[in-house]
């Protein structure tokens, strides 16, 4: 379980999360939505204990602020959204770094399971630097994936953070992305994504929160917040949401007529 | 049969051949050492009495004395420095996540030698009693917190959220090394003499002086930052993703930065202590090792220590035999060969720098 309440984050005089409530359990996956500069990513390093914030938060019980970062590291791994590296190191040893620490610390076997879960199998020779920046986030999806491999450990479910995981990728390995969340959260783990794309959210995940000018305006599952009036009211344009030929949802913006203000 | 790929190194794992590097640089410095000992300008080829070391067979009085007072501790000055120097130099590059941190570049170095001349002319005006107190410690201990403070005050302002600026990292250390050289000039013109033969000697940069007093104090100081290196290198290896992440996957970073800039100052303190301003091995032994084995700082750390030393003793001895029977300082030896690779590396570094 993971339990954010009244959390508050300001980036020096400007509130960019005012109070917000937010919770997440294992065994789903809960996506984060909204607008462009809403406070998704600032409300995931929150969570990961990344950035300052007032408030109260735990995971699986623990209280994030007096935590050890390795005692963390060994509970969940985090994506951030893009990942520069200062030196030239080869995709499998990006991967290791994942294994520094925490409980699966320095097992080498776990790199190649890692990259072959992320389509990324016979890439461990290439130069990280010269991949494209989809294959990178991938990379270092498998970085966090190594890090915290089995969903559940001692029956203590472990987590998954990943602020837009699949927004560089294209539809094939986002699909296969989605998959691996939906997978990790079926096997018992935790997953929180920060997304983009509000179809793939419709189709994976099992929670969705929606946030706006540093609030969530509702949290719920997917067919309660996916709503036309509230998605309107927060991306300020007129959005439908459609039914899919067969048992989906997808949704689209209207261009015509901008939602009033 | 299938062969046993689990024997096999995995693709991408550079592991091995780092480690087979260790071995080949192990060589490679014993060569250094023995050449360092036996080749010198005072006429004296000591090849015999080198051999004499290892054999047990009788060494002359004078060859003893020449080998065991004044090459001896020059050669383990210069193993000990060169280690030192390029240790600091990829601790450095680890913390701001650039190949292009040096202590000498940056002004670390500077700082440290602006303690040292602190310590050398003021050190004079103290008590007797205070001075006696801190003995031949005092212009170590000097420079390390003169490298510590600079190490810092860098960190601090070229450093913003986690990202070095490489700009403000080098502009950085323009202006430390030249306020340095400032405050310098006006100690350089109240200090005497004698004191002035010995501060001409930090600006070139030299192991010639060697003796066993001086090791006394220095060598301790970097056998303790050399030995601290290894903890870091998991850490400096996280921190090449970024702060953010490196907490992540489970590194203390404030105590990893705090560690690293105590282990440079460390460092660099007691080698610039002891021998002045030593440019460039800091910036191209790591750099020579990334290229050949990658950027892990679990083999980087100890195979620039290795490399260093050798490349120090190898540049010790060219300083020596290059102008005979005159000497030049290995100071001009470094930047010589190291200037040329220093522009080479920033013709490879282009888009970095035009961040
Ligand atoms: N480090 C920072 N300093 C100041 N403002 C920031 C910082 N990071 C983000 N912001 C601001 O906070 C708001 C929310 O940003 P963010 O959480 O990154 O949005 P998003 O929902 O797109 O992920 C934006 O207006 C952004 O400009
Ligand atoms: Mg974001």
């Amino acid at each position: 379980m993971l339990e954010a309440s009244d959390i508050t984050v300001r980036y020096g005089p400007r509130v960019i999360l005012d109070g917000v409530d937010f919770s997440a359990r294992a065994g789903a996956v809960t996506a984060i939505v909204g607008p462009n500069g809403s406070g998704k990513t600032t409300l995931m390093r929150a969570l990961t204990g990344e950035a300052a914030y007032h408030g109260r938060i735990t995971l699986e019980g623990q209280d994030i602020a007096g935590a050890k970062v390795w005692d963390l590291a060994a509970l969940r791994g985090v994506l951030p959204q893009a990942t520069p590296l200062a030196f030239p190191f080869t995709v499998l040893e990006v991967v290791r770094i994942g294994l520094s620490r925490g409980v699966a610390a320095g097992q080498d076997g776990l790199i190649r399971q890692a990259l072959a879960r992320v389509g990324l199998s016979g890439f461990e020779g290439r130069y990280y630097q010269e991949l494209s920046g989809g294959e990178q986030q991938r990379v270092q999806l498998a970085r966090v994936l190594a890090q915290v491999w089995e969903p559940v450990e001692g029956g203590v479910p472990r987590w998954l953070f990943l602020d837009e995981p699949v927004s560089a990728l294209d539809i094939g390995h986002q699909l296969q992305v989605m998959q691996i969340a939906r997978d990790y959260a079926d096997a018992g783990g935790g997953v929180v994504a920060v997304m983009h794309d509000l179809n793939l959210t419709a189709m994976f995940a099992d929670q969705v929160a929606l946030i706006g000018e540093g609030r969530i305006l509702a949290q719920d599952v997917p067919g309660a917040v996916l709503r036309d009036d509230l998605l309107s009211r927060a991306y300020r344009c007129d959005v439908r949401v459609n039914r899919a030929p067969v048992d989906g949802t997808f949704i689209l913006p209207h261009a015509a007529g901008m939602a009033a203000e | 049969m299938a062969p046993d790929i689990a024997q096999a190194p995995m693709l991408g794992d550079r592991s091995a051949r780092a480690q087979t590097l260790s071995l080949v640089l192990i060589l490679l410095l014993g060569a250094a050492i023995v050449l360092s000992l036996a080749v010198g300008a005072s006429g004296t080829s000591l090849w015999q009495a080198v051999l004499g070391l290892f054999t047990g067979e009788e060494v002359g009085v004078r060859e003893r004395i020449i080998l065991m007072d004044i090459r001896l501790p020059r050669t383990v000055m210069g193993v000990l420095v060169g280690a030192a120097l390029a240790v600091s130099g990829a601790v450095m590059q680890g913390l701001f996540r650039n190949p292009l941190a040096d202590p000498g570049l940056v002004g670390v170095s500077a700082g440290a030698g602006f303690g040292a001349i602190v310590a050398i002319v003021l050190g004079g005006m103290l008590p007797a009693g205070i001075a006696a107190m801190f003995g031949s410690s005092l212009v170590p201990v000097a420079a390390f917190v003169g490298a510590w403070a600079s190490m810092l005050l860098l960190y601090r302002v070229s450093t913003r959220r986690g990202r070095t600026s490489v700009a403000t990292m080098l502009l950085a250390g323009i202006a430390l090394a030249a306020l340095m050289g400032a405050v310098q000039g006006v100690l350089i013109y109240m200090a005497d003499d004698a004191q002035l033969r010995t501060l001409t000697f930090w600006g070139m940069g030299s192991i010639a002086g060697a003796t066993w007093g001086k090791l006394l104090v220095a060598t301790p100081l970097i056998l303790l930052a050399l030995a601290g290196a290894p903890f870091l290198a998991r850490g400096l290896n996280a921190l090449a993703l970024g702060e953010a992440a490196a907490a992540h996957v489970g590194i203390p970073v404030q105590r990893l930065k705090n560690a690293a800039i105590l282990m440079v100052a460390l460092a660099v303190g007691s080698s610039v202590a002891v021998s002045g301003g030593i440019g460039f091995v800091g910036i191209v032994v790591p750099h020579l090792l990334r290229l050949l084995v990658g950027p892990d700082h679990r083999y980087l750390l100890l195979n620039s220590a290795l490399l260093g030393a050798a490349l120090l003793l190898c540049a010790d001895v060219i300083s020596r035999v290059i102008v005979a029977p005159a000497e030049l300082p290995i100071g001009i030896v470094t930047a010589t060969l190291g200037g040329p690779f220093f522009l080479w590396i920033l013709l490879r570094q282009r888009g970095v720098l035009e961040m």
